[in-house]
């Protein structure tokens, strides 16, 4: 893994986009890095006239050149990234998941620029840096929740007492120490979505990076994710969120919205250094919260 | 992952679809235990027809009518006799008389001419149609390997005078006295009263004709009762010792020239076969059969090694998901491949395994008449080529399973 030390920096000159994030960039090359550093994002499919542009926008009829995206997450920051399907926020969640290249642009995680890595190195990044939650759980089936807990561990190479110890303490944070012997098909929705954040922070990843990670859920379990979540945020990890719910927008510091591979809307909730919304003023935001009967079905019948 | 973890997920992986695994390794099975039976089968009858021709003793030499030299024996008969066949003479006693002359044949032992025809024989009401009645000398029972069992030979003095005597094999004695004993017994063969005066010991055998079904008997008595006294079917001769039968068979060759007026040692009208030669002829066959047996079993082993290449595709593309999933928190390729790889090779290990068992259990039974004798390097060779076949042939699917990108991988539904 080579770190993009020189390069950062002259990522950090050249984004003089108009609708770059307002908050301060670190400026001196010694500071933390931050944990996502996008620049000039594109992604393309197919080749030619039938070419679809699902990140970066539409391009510039002048120039003949699209703006690509340009994105910068900070350490400790909550950052839910919103747009309708098509959007390209999928596309955008696999190529900062390290699941998929860019057609062009950079992207250093962690301070690693991940485009000159082979595929041997990404699965490292991947192991270390990034906590996968997916929509649909993505359990190993016939696994046990611990075993499922334990497997990036396995995969880093850790010995297996102490791998059972941190996949014992993840799954006691996410509140299953009971259920540690359960197969995916004996957990219901909600405690498989809770095994599934315990397997993604175990690794003490840089980031946590959540697809839809209430998609499928009811409005309870909806509930005991996000807090979970939210205590994680709290206790300093970086969390991005992909989703299309503003219930779940909520719960971020800040919310980036994609409209045709482009962002279009940069807003900032809470401050980065402080705790997520919802645990800053827990009873103003239970007030706000439009949690009835009737939104939490809304809620529902709006999840794809 | 360390090997111990990745085969305990490879026996997950497999007990999860318990039939198919089972199904993929029974192919295994067959083709391993195929292997070691069907070369045991083969090894086994080359070994008995080696040891049915040493008991006939391997200093004999047989004289038999008909052209073609010293070739083949019985294998090779009735090839060739057209060219020759009018001048063809018979052998007759007088050419084993001659043949039994110490001056020009110094390298034989003894001589028996022998006629053969099969009769039926009762014994208080009971009929059994021997296989082969034989007329011969005394000299027969040595030279053919032939021992008693019960009773005694019956004696030069016995052909002399043409006495109603008998030697029967062991299997005709069952058939006709069952457990009784047959010596002192009268017999009626073919209509004429014999008095049975031994048995034979158990030869045992393969092919056609059960060598310990058969009557021995004096020759003129046996030509008197049946043949007449015409010529002899063949004359067997006992060399004096087993590195004494190629001269012997040339000094055979000599004097049936002679007595037969022969100038012409191409155009002989009798042949002489040793068990020598019957031996070679009969191990070669035996080789080609055996490779033959080993080259069906062994395409059973690759059609078990395809059944796993295609199961294992199938594993791959059920469990695409799962990869992804297993890429997408860090999997390096190396342990899907290994993971894929394992469970392969322990489906061709189990299989393998079993078949071995099979293999060997199976062996232990008459095939076709056959007892097979197992080659050990054939479980070994069986074994190691199934699980080779397992490595192989899972790589491909493995591979493939290791190539997936995880992020269609995750797609795949």
């Amino acid at each position: 893994m080579r770190l993009g030390l020189g390069g950062r920096n002259g990522a950090h000159r050249r984004g003089a986009d108009p609708k770059a994030p307002p908050e301060p960039v670190p400026e001196e090359p010694w500071g933390p890095p931050p944990v996502i550093e996008v620049r000039s994002l594109l992604k393309t499919y197919g080749h030619g006239d039938a070419a679809v542009r699902a990140l970066g926008g539409p391009p510039d009829p002048a120039t003949g050149e699209s703006p690509g995206v340009d994105l910068l997450v900070e350490q400790g920051d909550m950052v839910a990234v919103m747009g309708s399907s098509g959007s390209g926020k999928s596309t955008l969640m696999n190529i900062l998941g390290c699941l998929d290249v860019p057609t062009s642009g950079r992207y250093l995680l962690d301070g690693i620029d991940v485009g000159g890595l082979d595929e041997h190195q990404l699965s490292l990044v991947r192991n270390r840096k990034i906590g996968f939650v997916f929509q649909s759980f993505n359990l190993v089936p016939r696994t046990p929740a611990l075993a499922q807990v334990e497997l990036p561990l396995a995969y880093a190479g850790v010995k297996t007492a102490e791998r059972r110890r941190r996949a014992l303490a993840a799954l006691a944070l996410v509140g299953l120490a009971d259920r540690v012997d359960h197969r995916p098909n004996e957990l219901s929705g909600g405690q498989q979505q809770r095994v599934a954040v315990a397997r993604a922070l175990v690794t003490a990843p840089a980031m946590l990076l959540a697809d839809e990670p209430t998609g499928n859920l009811d409005s309870h379990s909806t509930e005991e994710v996000l807090s979970i979540v939210d205590r994680l945020n709290a206790s300093g990890r970086t969390v991005v969120l992909i989703t299309h719910e503003d219930e779940v927008a909520r719960h971020a510091k800040r919310v980036v919205r994609l409209v045709d591979g482009q962002v279009v809307a940069d807003v900032r909730q809470a401050p980065v250094d402080g705790p997520p919304p919802a645990l800053s003023d827990p009873s103003a935001f239970a007030a706000l919260s439009p949690h009835s009967p009737t939104s939490a079905a809304a809620v529902r019948g709006g999840a794809r | 992952m360390n090997p111990f973890e990745t085969l305990l997920l490879a026996v997950g992986g497999l007990a999860a679809n318990k039939v198919r695994s089972a199904l993929t390794m029974l192919g295994v099975l067959i083709g391993v235990a195929a292997v070691i039976i069907l070369l045991a089968v083969g090894n086994g009858s080359s070994q008995s027809v080696k040891d049915s021709i040493e008991k006939l003793g391997t200093n004999s030499l047989t004289v038999s009518s008909g052209s073609g030299g010293a070739f083949g024996g019985a294998l090779g008969g009735g090839g060739r006799r057209t060219s020759s066949a009018t001048s063809t003479k018979p052998l007759t006693v007088d050419d084993a008389r001659a043949l039994a002359d110490p001056a020009s044949a110094p390298d034989i032992k003894s001589v028996a001419p022998e006629v053969s025809t099969s009769q039926t024989a009762v014994y208080q009401g009971t009929s059994h149609t021997v296989g082969q009645v034989v007329g011969t000398y005394p000299a027969y029972f040595e030279a053919s390997n032939s021992k008693v069992d019960k009773g005694d030979y019956f004696s030069a003095d016995d052909v002399l005078n043409s006495r109603k005597v008998a030697v029967i094999g062991s299997t005709t004695a069952t058939e006709l006295f069952g457990t009784a004993s047959p010596v002192g017994k009268k017999v009626v063969i073919g209509g004429t009263p014999f008095t049975v005066v031994g048995v034979l010991a158990t030869k045992g055998g393969t092919g056609f004709q059960d060598p310990d079904d058969t009557v021995i008997a004096p020759l003129p008595t046996v030509q008197n009762a049946f043949t007449g006294f015409g010529p002899v079917s063949q004359i067997l001769v006992e060399a004096k010792s087993a590195g004494a039968t190629t001269p012997a068979q040339n000094e055979i060759t000599t004097v049936l020239m002679g007595t037969h007026g022969i100038k012409d040692a191409n155009a002989l009208d009798f042949r002489v076969s040793s068990q020598e030669s019957l031996l070679s002829t009969q191990s070669d066959t035996n080789r080609t059969f055996t490779v033959l047996l080993g080259a069906v079993a062994a395409i059973s082993l690759l059609v078990g090694g395809i059944g796993i290449t295609n199961i294992m595709l199938v594993t791959v593309t059920e469990r695409t998901r799962e990869i992804g999933i297993r890429k997408a928190i860090g999997a390096p390729k190396g342990v899907i491949l290994g993971q894929f790889l394992a469970e392969s090779t322990l489906l061709s290990l189990i299989g393998g395994g079993l078949g071995v068992v099979a293999g060997l259990i199976g062996s232990h039974f008459r095939i076709v008449g056959i007892e097979p004798v197992v080659i050990p390097e054939s479980v070994w060779g069986a074994f190691a080529i199934a699980v080779a076949i397992g490595l192989f042939f899972g790589s491909y699917p493995a591979n493939r399973a290791a190539s997936l990108r995880p992020i269609e991988a995750l797609r795949h539904e």
